[in-house]
């Protein structure tokens, strides 16, 4: 019988299995950042152990920066230590660290890729479950404890239950003005925030083969949101020429011996999924959440559920307490609802990709008055990008805060959170309660919806803005698939 | 991690059930980025009462705590094994553990031995009334004595085998070393590098 991409790389990387134990996985690349990472080096340090292989080890600085005054020292002493710990432990084991202030530094998720380091084939880990990102390459790609990260750093291994595979097929041509943070919002609705519980998904099928790199690390990055342990597309011309001449690609006769390897990562035509979930692309449009996890999800279109509807009595709960977190009422339309903030950025959609797509919907236009928009790119990469396209003299035209890079307000650990009651627009993956700041209250949408959001000043998408002054129709706005 | 094979000392009677992780350690305590210095979060919030058994002058140096059941419930955090060893204990007696806590104190050397009510009871008895009886902890044995108290206890062969050996998660892996190296000699030259280039 046939094999799935996940197990094919799965068996590539055993290095020991035995009767009644769990394989002993060998990992390609390890990353760091400073808050899961302190007690593992602390525990190396105790036991006096080296970490095995500097050269599959990198580490950045994320979670806790500012994206204002980076020159200026850290203000709360808690973030301060933890990234005074980073340096100081990296330096002490010799670990690569890009800290705040370098060119490479960024989101962990963000930098990987663009360095070249994700590539298809590999087992990448980190001590943060959006590692799950990588799997755009075809890499088996999950996030991990500390000890487990302790564990890596010490033998680059890591003893491993099996998993389940699910196929996610997506076939058919995604409508205009429909993205990839669209698609995945949907497949967590449907899929719900368990259903992927102990399944590796591999995302398939033509509408998903027609994304980019970046649409489809926004779609992988996801998979944990449905209770995946990791996400996967298999690799193709697509993903080749992303990585050709990146930093850290294979150069030379290693780049042709490498592709050939990657051609083969490929789902066998008689491999047989434990689940199968199929999707229509043309069903389709912009999602948005409603409620206090990410399947808590509609179409913009629709209103606020009710929680009555729901059959099961859990779920009935979970919205009922949702709704009442969220100061929404069932049956209001979800473009009636006014936020106060709108983030654009995060490893879901922090890259260039995805600033390009705001930025075409901000052209021309104002965000309403007193809304707040932020900015942030993925990765100082990105934001040097992003200047020489001229896309930070859209964003501030139109009114918006262009930031460095960073977590920022995808989660409450830097100086940009939500007031309590506050409510945002947010391109990050997580709307859980206080997420973004103690009583914030989170939407998860696209980038294109965030900006559209900003301009009216309630949920909406580009279709929805009159004509920008002095340009074309409103249907015009082109907003790049998939982005 | 250190090897586990019978440990005598004093005991800390206490007479409570449910002590969730929260109160082993508060969250708030979950900010250090060390795994050492937790032992005066240890039962933060009791340890403002004088009188808490913790407390107690007769009490210092004791290394051996008798729980009441359902200890270690709540949130999985590892902080609550290491508040508890960092304190000084090496062993915990209780008729019922929370699985994860469980899990955690024995990858981390940390003896949960569970033991009938009755027998806990009787052991909360004996170092009531006199703080300075002595109880052994056998893992050899598979054995906990006191004066007038012989208790036999179960542990998993594996888990036994790697408390006696003192091999954490890490120690094990690294038995199989030769499998790693070999494996390592046959990765592609195309497999990425972290190395600056
Ligand atoms: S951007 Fe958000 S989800 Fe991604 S690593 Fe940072 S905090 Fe985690």
């Amino acid at each position: 019988m046939g094999r799935t991409l996940a197990e094919k790389v799965w068996d590539d990387h055993v290095v020991r299995r035995a009767e009644g134990e769990p394989d002993l996985l060998y990992i390609d690349l390890h990353l760091l950042h400073e808050v899961t990472s302190p007690q593992a080096f602390d525990g190396l340090r105790k036991a006096g152990r080296p970490v095995r292989r500097l050269d599959l080890t990198i580490a950045t600085e994320d979670h806790n920066t500012p994206t204002l005054d980076i020159d200026k020292p850290i203000a709360d002493p808690v973030s301060r230590t933890q990234l005074e710990t980073l340096r100081k432990n990296c330096a002490e084991f010799g670990v690569r660290l890009h800290p705040l202030g370098d060119v490479e530094q960024g989101v962990v998720h963000v930098v990987g890729p663009q360095l070249g380091l994700t590539q298809p084939g590999t087992t990448v880990v980190c001590g943060d479950s959006h590692t799950s990102t990588h799997g755009a390459f075809g890499a088996l790609a999950f996030g991990i404890g500390t000890s487990q990260v302790e564990h890596v750093l010490a033998t680059q291994t890591l003893p491993l239950a099996p998993f389940r595979t699910m196929a996610v097929t997506v076939d058919g041509e995604l409508p205009e003005g429909v993205t990839a943070k669209d698609l995945i919002l949907a497949v967590i609705a449907r899929i719900g925030t368990g259903g992927g519980q102990g399944y590796v998904i591999e995302y398939r099928g033509t509408a998903v083969e027609k994304l980019s790199m970046e649409a489809r690390m926004t779609v992988c990055n996801m998979s944990i949101e449905a209770g995946a342990r990791a996400g996967m597309i298999a690799p193709d011309d697509t993903t080749f020429a992303y990585l050709k001449d990146r930093p850290h690609a294979p150069q030379g006769d290693d780049w042709d011996a490498a592709v050939d390897y990657w051609r083969t990562l490929r789902t066998d035509d008689d491999a047989v999924f434990d689940h199968e979930v199929v999707i229509d692309a043309a069903e389709l449009s912009p999602f948005v959440t409603w409620g206090t996890n990410p399947g808590q999800g509609a179409p913009l279109s629709a209103a606020v559920p009710d929680p009555a509807a729901y059959p099961d009595p859990s779920d009935r709960l979970a919205a009922e307490k949702a709704l009442e977190y969220m100061g929404l009422t069932a049956g209001q339309p979800l473009r009636d609802i006014r936020v106060d903030t709108v983030f654009v950025g995060s490893c879901t959609n922090g890259r260039i990709e995805d600033l390009r797509a705001a930025a075409a919907v901000l052209e021309g236009r104002r965000i309403a008055d007193g809304i707040r928009m932020l900015v942030v790119p993925g990765s100082v990469r990105v934001s040097l990008q992003a200047v020489g396209e001229g896309l930070d003299k859209v964003f501030t035209a139109a009114g918006a805060e262009w930031r460095h890079a960073g977590c920022s307000m995808c989660l409450g650990m830097n100086p940009d959170q939500l007031a309590p009651g506050e409510r945002s627009a947010s391109t990050s993956n997580r709307n859980f309660e206080g997420r973004q700041g103690k009583g914030g209250r989170t939407h998860l949408v696209s980038p294109q919806v965030a900006a559209a959001t900003a301009v009216l000043g309630h949920l909406a998408s580009p279709a929805d803005l009159p004509a920008p002054s002095g340009t074309a129709a409103a249907s015009d706005v082109r907003t790049p698939l998939g982005a | 991690m250190e090897a586990f094979t019978t440990h005598t000392g004093r005991a800390v009677p206490l007479r409570r059930g449910n002590v969730d992780t929260d109160q082993i350690i508060p969250a708030h305590w979950l900010k250090k980025v060390t795994r050492d210095g937790f032992e005066d979060g240890l039962f933060e919030a009791w340890r403002k009462d004088p009188d808490f058994v913790l407390n107690r002058p007769e009490r210092r140096g004791a290394s051996v705590l008798v729980a009441g059941p359902d200890f270690g419930t709540g949130s999985s955090r590892e902080h609550a094994v290491w508040a508890l060893q960092n304190y000084g204990f090496k062993a915990v007696v209780s008729a019922r553990f929370a699985d994860i806590f469980r899990g955690n104190s024995l990858k981390n050397g940390l003896l949960t031995v569970v033991l009938p009510q009755e027998t806990v009871d009787a052991l909360w008895e004996l170092t009531e009334a006199d703080p300075d009886a002595e109880v052994t902890v056998d893992l050899v044995a598979r054995q906990v004595r006191a004066e007038g108290i012989t208790a036999d206890f179960d542990l998993d062969e594996n888990a036994r085998w790697r408390l006696l050996e003192g091999l954490d998660d890490i120690g094990l892996t690294l038995r199989h070393e030769a499998d790693v190296a070999a494996f390592e000699a046959g990765r592609p030259s195309f497999k990425p590098s972290t190395a600056r280039i």
